[in-house]
């Protein structure tokens, strides 16, 4: 029910115990956390090392889209609540970039919906990731698998 | 309207934004699109044919035939890669 884009780091712990503490109907709670990776594997061999990554988002139209996302994933599995945290900005390896929470009675809803829910923020909320590597800037280009994952879930 | 690039489009363009007033006849986003490739070269390769890259109408995602009545701001972006 909740999604926010921000600067700043998030609290995991802190975030999750604030989703589920008031609501006793979730008996499970899926969560998916993404991180900035070190090696970026390009062309399916090379691989470069990223020293930072900085996001570019679409202030207003991202949380539109995010939000149109979460409204699906309650449209089609009975959830008790969501939470989609992304950040924008310079991060560096091993920092949070997004935090994916969400919480229903039984488990298979909150696992599919979970992963329903990255899957389409990646490929229809607008950000771009922009690599700095020790060979210069580069933009991250968008990826046939995250493309497939996310046309898995389309309605036949 | 405003037009808004993002990512390397911007780059390529040299602006993130710029106010246009285009001819009565530009009538959908694949319209503006042409219009808006002579206004530079940078604008010409950000905005190439064959190139990939998406468009918003006031925020929401629109493919290219969509009429543009009544937008405030069109933004153009390459795919996105996010998550």
């Amino acid at each position: 029910m909740t999604v926010r884009v921000q600067e700043s780091d998030f609290d995991v712990g802190a975030e999750l115990d604030r989703l589920t503490r008031d609501n006793k109907r979730i008996g499970g709670l899926a969560v998916f956390v993404g991180l900035v990776r070190e090696l970026h594997v390009r062309e399916g061999y090379h691989r470069d090392r990223i020293d930072a990554l900085t996001l570019e988002h679409y202030p207003g139209m991202t949380e539109a889209a995010l939000e149109e996302i979460e409204a699906e994933a309650r449209r089609r599995w009975p959830l008790e609540a969501t939470l989609i945290v992304h950040r924008y900005g310079r991060m560096e390896p091993g920092d949070r970039i997004v935090l994916v929470a969400v919480g229903s009675p039984h488990r298979e809803a909150a696992f599919e919906a979970c992963e329903f829910l990255v899957d389409w923020l990646k490929t229809k909320a607008p950000f771009w990731k922009l690599e700095d590597t020790p060979k210069g800037e580069k933009w991250v280009g968008a990826h046939a698998e995250d493309d497939q994952a996310a046309a898995r879930w389309e309605k036949k | 309207m405003k037009i808004r690039y993002f990512a390397w489009m911007k780059r390529t363009v040299g602006v993130a934004e710029e106010e246009v007033v285009p001819p009565a006849e530009v009538t959908t986003v694949g319209e503006l699109v042409a219009w808006l490739r002579q206004k530079s070269g940078g604008h010409a390769e950000a905005l190439a044919e064959g190139a990939a890259f998406g468009a918003a109408v006031d925020k929401r995602t629109v493919p290219f035939d969509a009429k543009l009545a009544g937008a405030h701001e069109v933004a153009f972006f390459p795919p996105f890669t996010g998550g």
